[in-house]
């Protein structure tokens, strides 16, 4: 998010145990630092993210800047205590602004050996550790292929390891509510919630609300978390564990009202403000795949703003619903990952070819095929570009963090609408699911989305068949008056969208290749040549209405940094590092991938060198060598996981080296 | 100006449009669109409030030459446009065209699903049981020992029965009729477009090229009357060049009786269109010349309408929900999409 960046505001008076004033105990030492990064991790039903969710809250309702990542297995329960059930939320909450959930943890909390073992490597030396150490039996060792307890053998030397024995007292702290042994232990992650908000000195009101209204219907379990939850908190209290408590003040942040949004809701809200401000239905065809589902169900929620939501037999039926109904009138938008965009490759054709709006929402992932299907990547770009027969242009854009998901979502139904045509929504699973503090948009700021539909027919001053390139007419004679022409083009190429249930305009379209103006079918060599040129104008006029490409940097840099999408937080990251440093090096990030930004060519060729990072194998730099002739490098990553900025940094330093 | 669409009568000429139309001399489509557009007329509906959608495949041509709003898909997809087209528009009056391929082959699922949810669609099957377009191969209709380029020695798969398949699917409203009986026709597309929810209508269409008398067995005048059972609702189940023959339930199993020698007309089988259950009508689904024509007693092959049920269709459900969410919280303004429980305020 954008707020200057500042120093950390002086340390704010500690909030006591649910709001309230501190217990009269000496004050322990105290600790202001600027910003902290911390994980929760465990078994995938130990209820991290739900802890880390809760976390996150807390921070950003405390005022601070904040940014998430949350990790989990494709599994919805891998084998209990497996290195492959390990789920893990991160969050990054911060006194200044701040672009990505963190690099280094300072802190790691781990429910059982395996979340020890697949996320010690990212706690920086000397953090803190905070184990549960009651599940760290012989089988528990062993599940997570440990041949000796990590506790005992001397490898947690470099970190400050808090030894908790949580699970034990979970137990002890539910014990009056009579539950079962089961139900005591799912108590767990309030407790270590409980601790960690004690560590940091966050209030609990949050997290206790949350706890009466998620069990309102069971009193039992809410008595049971609460005491969970501030017996968390008081261990720490009282234990002294640790000597120390950390303050994180508040982000100086730009006036207004916030809410903390992943990619995924914003694009919801994004849609739906779309076609509220369009004034129009909004269909939106869908079949359930992860990471996408999220905006399935949350349109599902959207239905008195008129949303109609699809739950399709397949991904062919849900972008066949959306463009249906696009043909019909309505916004017409489609959501899936990867796979889901290989099967809906005919079906956008056919949008191509009718020149029809509809939105292809793609939240990428690990690929190819089945892939990492929780795991990030941002290799879909050259797919949605390129991949589906015959030349076939479709506008790109993407999101590049959380709250951009809005924008762009918004952005996506304007340009589809505006020049009937298809349009690619590249999120991926890292911003889709992540969040950061949004400040809510003034209604009356937001553009609107003007759309006419003909009520007329529109053949007044045209002359006649073959002055477009095409050729005759079925019958080869020219149009009689009073004829609808669904082809005929306004000033950037656009169609007329005209909807059936309109008297007097009824027109037939399909797939196969049309003459221009009239719509009718067409085999001629000529036309083909014509209308294949016009799809490609016509997308191409869709830069004359977006931004150019900006740049941040000292005006002598020498090294472009590019990248699109969702990396943009750990490239700004990155490249602000670098710059306070004093190295040349200046930024650019696409949000428009096709068409890209009219001053493209312009910016890269004012710099030396190029480096686009980006998830994938060289995506990005593909495309700008291919279509300006520059010596883009690439830094490629596919492992599932968003760039460190240490690694984006040292690949600057390495360029500029 | 273009021509006005609120006349008191439509005449079948009304729906002709202006292209050539690009069907093999002979094929049965020439008496479908014939007859659909006779089927319109009558009916009023005025062109502006009806679309055709079809997929790919000669029966797939149909909404060029029908002058009304048209969509020409793709493959097997059709009723995955139409049903869009639906949501957006729930005052359209919408026709899927689709053959034995397309509807039942590549496009089967969406074809199973869409009668499922009884989305308010007329489906016409055109059954050919070949592939015309492609030139000449077996369809998933194509009845076993079926020569094709893709059959030589004859096709050796079971085919699909298309109105067992769609009761299966549990479609409201499911009908058969054949090319030549035009008359028959025109009234079960009428029935179909009244019927409120999925409707299903197989049409026996003779490709003249590929598969040519494949159905003369129910065309042919001279041995049409003894293979074809003219279904009627609250009728026994007469049939018969004397009307002699008749269908009569021994157990689960229908067989084929001649009255006053074997039984009287009360004993035989009454069409109940509107049964709670599917079963009778799944039952007639099964009688099939072909499979049967060694049996002494062959059976007829049933026509007309099979089923017309009513259920809440798809749309109706969906608006319903939309209804009671307004009415709950009242109709959503974009003014109120942002807030959240969690909301906080920076000074």
């Amino acid at each position: 998010m954008s707020s200057p960046n500042g120093s950390p505001a002086a340390a704010a008076p500690a909030a006591g145990l649910n709001g309230t004033t501190s217990n009269g105990k000496p004050a322990r030492q105290r600790e202001t630092v600027d910003a902290v990064t911390i994980r929760f991790a465990g078994d995938s039903g130990d209820g991290m993210q739900l802890a880390g969710t809760q976390f996150t809250n807390t921070s950003a309702l405390a005022g601070n800047d904040i940014a998430t990542f949350p990790d989990f297995p494709a599994e919805i329960r891998a084998p209990a205590g497996t290195l492959a059930g390990v789920s893990g939320f991160q969050v990054h909450f911060s006194a200044s602004d701040i672009h990505t959930p963190g690099d280094a943890l300072d802190a790691l909390v781990v429910m059982n050996p395996a979340a020890l073992k697949t996320n010690l490597k990212d706690l920086r030396p000397g953090g803190i550790l905070i184990v549960n150490t009651d599940n760290f039996g012989v089988s528990d060792l062993d599940k997570a292929r440990y041949k000796v307890s990590p506790l005992e053998d001397g490898s947690l030397a470099g970190y400050r390891v808090v030894r908790t024995p949580v699970a034990k007292l979970t137990r002890e702290a539910v014990a009056e509510f009579k539950l079962s042994p089961k139900e005591a232990d799912r108590c767990k992650n309030f407790f270590a919630l409980g601790l960690v908000y004690w560590l940091y000195e966050r209030p609990l009101d949050v997290t206790l609300k949350y706890i009466r209204d998620k069990f309102a219907k069971n009193p039992q379990y809410v008595n049971a978390n609460t005491a969970a939850l501030k017996a968390g908190y008081n261990y720490g209290e009282t234990v002294e564990l640790l000597p120390v408590q950390y303050q994180v003040a508040k982000a100086r942040i730009e006036p207004g009202t916030y809410r903390k949004i992943t990619g995924n809701e914003a694009a919801v809200l994004g849609f739906v403000a779309a076609a509220q401000l369009a004034n129009k239905t909004l269909v939106y065809g869908s079949y359930p795949i992860t990471p996408a589902s999220p905006i399935l169900e949350g349109l599902a929620e959207m239905r008195r703003y008129g949303v109609k939501t699809f739950q399709a037999e397949d991904e062919i039926a849900a972008i066949g619903v959306a463009l249906g109904a696009s043909y019909g009138g309505a916004i017409g938008i489609t959501g899936t990952s990867g796979p889901g965009v290989c099967l809906k490759s005919e079906a956008i054709n056919l949008a191509v070819m009718t020149e029809l709006p509809v939105v292809i929402v793609d939240v990428q992932r690990g690929g190819p095929s089945t892939g990492l299907p929780t795991k990030t990547e941002q290799s879909d770009l050259l797919q949605a570009m390129f991949g589906r027969n015959g030349d076939s242009p479709v506008a790109i854009v993407a999101p590049q963090s959380p709250v951009d998901c809005f924008d762009m979502a918004f952005e996506a139904v304007r340009i589809a609408t505006r020049f009937m045509c298809p349009v690619f929504y590249l999120s991926d699973g890292y911003i889709a699911n992540g969040s950061e503090p949004w400040k809510l948009p003034q209604v009356d700021r937001l553009p609107r989305i003007k759309i006419d539909h003909p009520t007329e027919p529109n053949d007044a001053g045209w002359a006649g068949p073959g002055h477009e390139g095409g050729g005759e007419t079925a019958k080869g004679e020219p149009a009689a008056g009073g004829k609808f022409l669904p082809y005929r083009r306004d000033d950037v190429l656009s169609r007329p969208w005209a909807v059936p249930g309109t008297p007097g305009l009824e027109h037939r379209i399909g797939g196969i290749e049309k003459q221009d103006v009239t719509g009718n079918i067409n085999y001629e060599p000529a036309n083909h040549q014509h209308m294949t040129d016009t799809r490609w104008r016509k997308v191409e006029n869709i830069a004359g209405t977006i931004p150019d490409l900006a740049v941040t940097g000292p005006a002598d840099a020498e090294l472009l940094v590019v990248g699109w999408g969702g990396t943009y937080g750990s490239i700004t990251t990155a490249v602000e590092r670098a710059q306070r440093r004093g190295l040349k090096v200046a930024q650019a990030h696409f949000r428009y991938l096709n068409p890209m930004p009219k001053n493209t060519e312009a910016v890269l060729k004012r710099f030396r060198k190029v480096l686009v990072p980006e998830l994938n194998t060289g995506q990005l730099a593909w495309l700008l060598r291919a279509k300006y002739l520059v010596p883009a490098e690439g830094l490629c990553k596919v492992q599932g996981k968003p760039f460190l900025v240490s690694e984006i940094e040292a690949a600057i330093e390495k360029a500029l080296a | 100006m273009a021509a006005t669409t609120t006349l008191p009568t439509l005449k079948p000429d009304d729906f002709k449009t202006d292209q050539e139309v690009r069907w093999c001399p002979g094929c049965g489509d020439y008496s479908i669109l014939a007859q659909m557009k006779k089927a319109l007329a009558a009916l009023g509906t005025p062109r502006e409030k009806i679309a055709f959608v079809s997929g790919i495949g000669c029966s797939s041509r149909f909404p060029y030459y029908m002058n009304t709003y048209g969509f020409h898909t793709i493959h097997g997809r059709a009723p995955t446009f139409a049903t869009g087209l639906r949501l957006a528009n729930p005052e359209l009056q919408v026709w899927v065209v689709t053959g034995d391929g397309d509807g039942l082959s590549i496009g089967g699922n969406h074809l199973v699903h869409a009668l499922r949810r009884n989305i308010d669609i007329k489906v016409l099957l055109f059954n050919n049981e070949i592939y015309g377009l492609t030139k000449g191969q077996y369809s998933p209709a194509s009845r076993p020992g079926t020569p094709s380029k893709t059959s030589p020695g004859g096709s050796f798969e079971t085919p699909v029965r298309p109105l067992s398949v769609a009761l299966a699917a549990e479609a409201t409203f499911v009908a058969r009729t054949i090319d030549l009986d035009v008359q028959h026709m025109v009234g079960v597309l009428q029935r179909a477009a009244a019927h409120k929810g999925s409707a299903f209508v197989e049409i026996y269409q003779n490709c003249k090229i590929f598969n040519d008398g494949v159905f003369e067995y129910a065309t042919d005048k001279s041995v049409k009357a003894d293979n074809v059972l003219y279904l009627e609702h609250g009728k026994p189940m007469v049939f018969g060049k004397d009307r002699s023959k008749g269908i009569r339930l021994n157990g689960l199993k229908p067989e084929v009786v001649t009255v006053g020698r074997d039984c009287q007309v009360d004993d035989l089988l009454t069409h109940d269109e509107a049964a709670d259950e599917p079963t009778l009508a799944y039952l007639l689904s099964r009688f099939a010349h072909d499979t049967a024509k060694d049996a002494v007693d062959p059976y007829p092959e049933p026509v007309g309408v099979y089923r017309a049920v009513r259920r809440p269709t798809y749309e109706e459900l969906l608006d319903a929900r939309i209804d009671a969410a307004v009415a709950r919280k009242g109709r959503g303004k974009v003014e109120e999409l942002f807030a959240a429980e969690d909301v906080w305020t920076v000074q």
